[in-house]
């Protein structure tokens, strides 16, 4: 190699991070900064008034799944409130990604397989309740759902029922509630999966003796599976950390780990738990990431 | 090779849309293809000719008519209870899937045991030569390589008929050559009766057993190679296939009377005095001795040297073009020059006369 070849190539190098740089520091100052501090935080013990002592402790990280008996100085005893909450948060998300693939799925193949003129208008119509908050939307189905809600409001008047179904601040509100957020998280990658299939394989699988459903289980959707678990980690993964649509549709009993989170740094002024927490609620979301990197990865090593 | 009926088509009738507006993609087609044959639908596209074989795979179902296999009534059948298979223009290869896989999938779909399949798609690799590619995903593949898997899986469950869509448009023209024999071959070692669609009049004449020419909708002939090239039924079958000459002519007793006033011999047939249209291919005509007697005499407008022969435009005194193609002699120049008056020949038995 030649030392202006070198030159050049040592050059080209420095730009593209010379490009990169405005975006590299705002990361740095607005995400590592931040999460580096929650990180020191949950090893230190709580202030009394919220806050934190600067004193190391693991307080934090155990009070994740242990609690301090009451009664007891000294002993610690599982905390199954918490186990709920967490449990809740998992099951919520993966019935909301479950759920959005089974509605978004065909959603997706009946967007794909219009003419390119109609298809651009249904993404648009897709997309349409990105226009609007996420809060005004949520207050949107708390208004049809409440107890004195429309959707109550028409039963009663039509004499369906008798007395108001509730509906609000159960599991099934939150449930309903993420289903409608993520649904157009889950089309949007599904949608660009099917867009990129070659609906010719479908015509050699039948005509090598393959039935409507192993069409479906063979070829379909082992060729769109990169857009599966785009999809489903897009609606996973915010899901699991959802605030606002627990917090409005589920009340204060029926809490998911964000709404937990904030418990901790607000009323509870447990700042080390909450600080381990969002760690925790980190990891996890990291892992299921890399699960997904390493999917696709393996996909695309084959060809 | 046995002489019973595999396909036959029974006044097919495909119509794309509804109402005035509908479009007859196949216009009462009734064909039989014979076991074990080597039959080829040639025709421009939008002739009908992949419509046909649609019908033939399932998928399309005939507007009206009937598609038999065996004997048996397949009409409404759907393509996965067909013991047909075929190999698609696109090749519509499974990108997911290995070449063994790609290979396997119709004998999996079917149910066979797991040691029939790795049984059959070894043979099938054998087959067309593609062992040493059996674990790799077809997208890694050449498109000749991609042809091969193609086939090998359309085989793989050894069908009743195979069903073969312009499946050698997409390769160059070596690779076509080489694919045509290997196809041919394929063919005899199986024993299937192929189908196999194509709008390249060379590829059918070196291939088939049989040829069905197709139109607008409607066979127009079929025949062996020779029949469809030698004795064309109409017009369209005679300049679909290789290049002639037409001619007026009128019927006067055993003979021709062409516009000019000389006669050919020609075919028994037809009445005195009708008005028909006669074909001669270009290699039949030949340049004679004007004294000869039935020499016609003409005049050379232009020469086109092709390598093995030169093409010789020629007008008759009434106007008429005519080319005659000639053998290049070893000299190299074949002693004529635009302008000349020469005098032609059909060769005998060469005049047709076309239906319409």
């Amino acid at each position: 190699m030649s030392p202006a070849e070198e030159t050049q190539i040592a050059q080209s190098a420095r730009n593209g991070w010379l490009l990169a740089t405005p975006s590299l520091i705002i990361l740095a100052l607005a995400a590592v900064g931040p999460l580096l501090i929650v990180l020191v935080y949950s090893f230190l013990a709580p202030g009394e008034y919220g806050n934190v002592e600067w004193m190391f402790s693991i307080d934090g990280w155990r009070g994740i799944l242990w609690t301090k008996d009451i009664f007891d100085e000294g002993k610690f005893i599982l905390a199954d409130a918490h186990l709920t909450i967490f449990w809740r948060s998992v099951k919520l998300s993966l019935m909301t990604t479950a759920f959005t693939f089974a509605v978004g799925f065909p959603t997706a193949w009946f967007i794909a397989t219009r003419s390119p003129r109609s298809r651009t208008m249904w993404l648009f119509l897709i997309t349409i309740p990105f226009w609007t908050n996420l809060l005004i939307r949520t207050f949107a189905i708390n208004e049809v759902i409440r107890n004195e809600g429309l959707l109550n409001t028409i039963l009663l008047k039509i004499g369906v029922i008798t007395q108001p179904i509730n509906m609000i601040y159960t599991d099934g509100a939150v449930f309903v509630g993420m289903t409608y957020v993520y649904l157009p998280l889950m089309v949007l990658p599904l949608f660009a999966a099917i867009d990129r299939f070659d609906m010719r394989l479908l015509e050699a699988a039948y005509d090598l003796y393959a039935g409507r459903w192993q069409v479906l289980r063979r070829v379909i959707l082992p060729i769109v599976r990169p857009g599966i678990v785009a999809g489903s980690i897009l609606v996973f993964v915010p899901a699991l950390g959802a605030y606002v649509t627990p917090r409005i549709l589920g009340g204060g009993k029926n809490m998911m780990i964000g709404n937990f989170i904030e418990l901790q740094f607000g009323q509870g002024r447990d700042w080390p738990l909450g600080a381990s927490l969002s760690i925790l609620l980190l990891i996890v979301v990291t892992a299921a990431l890399l699960l997904y990197v390493r999917i696709t990865g393996r996909e695309s090593a084959h060809g | 090779m046995g002489q019973a009926v595999a396909v036959e088509a029974r006044n097919a009738v495909k119509e794309f849309g509804a109402g005035p507006s509908a479009v007859r993609a196949l216009n009462d087609v009734s064909v039989s293809i014979l076991e074990g044959e080597f039959f080829t639908l040639l025709g421009p596209s939008g002739c009908g000719k992949t419509t046909l074989l649609r019908l033939i795979a399932g998928f399309e179902m005939p507007s009206s008519g009937t598609i038999l296999l065996n004997g048996q009534d397949i009409s409404y059948l759907p393509p996965n209870k067909r013991p047909v298979n075929t190999v698609f223009q696109s090749y519509a290869l499974f990108p997911h899937l290995t070449v063994a896989e790609n290979i396997g999938f119709g004998l999996q779909m079917q149910g066979r045991p797991k040691s029939e399949v790795t049984a059959t798609v070894k043979r099938m690799l054998e087959l067309v030569k593609l062992e040493p590619l059996a674990n790799r995903k077809s997208s890694q593949l050449s498109g000749g390589q991609q042809q091969r898997v193609a086939l090998a899986r359309a085989l793989a469950p050894s069908p009743k008929v195979l069903l073969l869509d312009e499946p050698l448009s997409a390769l160059d023209l070596k690779l076509r050559k080489e694919m045509q024999i290997e196809l041919k071959r394929l063919q005899l070692e199986t024993g299937i009766t192929f189908i196999f669609v194509t709008h390249d009049q060379e590829e059918a004449l070196t291939m088939s057993d049989r040829i069905g020419v197709m139109s607008a909708g409607k066979l127009q002939q079929v025949g062996s190679p020779r029949d469809i090239y030698n004795k064309p039924v109409n017009r369209f079958v005679a300049s679909f296939i290789g290049e002639t000459n037409f001619l007026p002519a009128s019927r006067k007793g055993s003979s021709l009377v062409l516009a000019g006033g000389h006669s050919v011999d020609a075919p028994a047939g037809g009445t005195d005095g009708q008005h028909v249209t006669i074909t001669v291919r270009p290699e039949q005509v030949r340049l004679v001795d004007s004294a000869e007697s039935g020499a016609i005499p003409a005049k050379v407008t232009s020469l086109v040297y092709f390598g093995t022969d030169t093409h010789c435009y020629m007008a008759l005194a009434d106007g008429t073009e005519i080319i005659a193609r000639l053998q290049s002699p070893a000299t190299g120049e074949a002693g004529l020059a635009q302008g000349q008056n020469v005098a032609l020949r059909f060769a005998p038995g060469s005049v047709q006369v076309l239906g319409d």
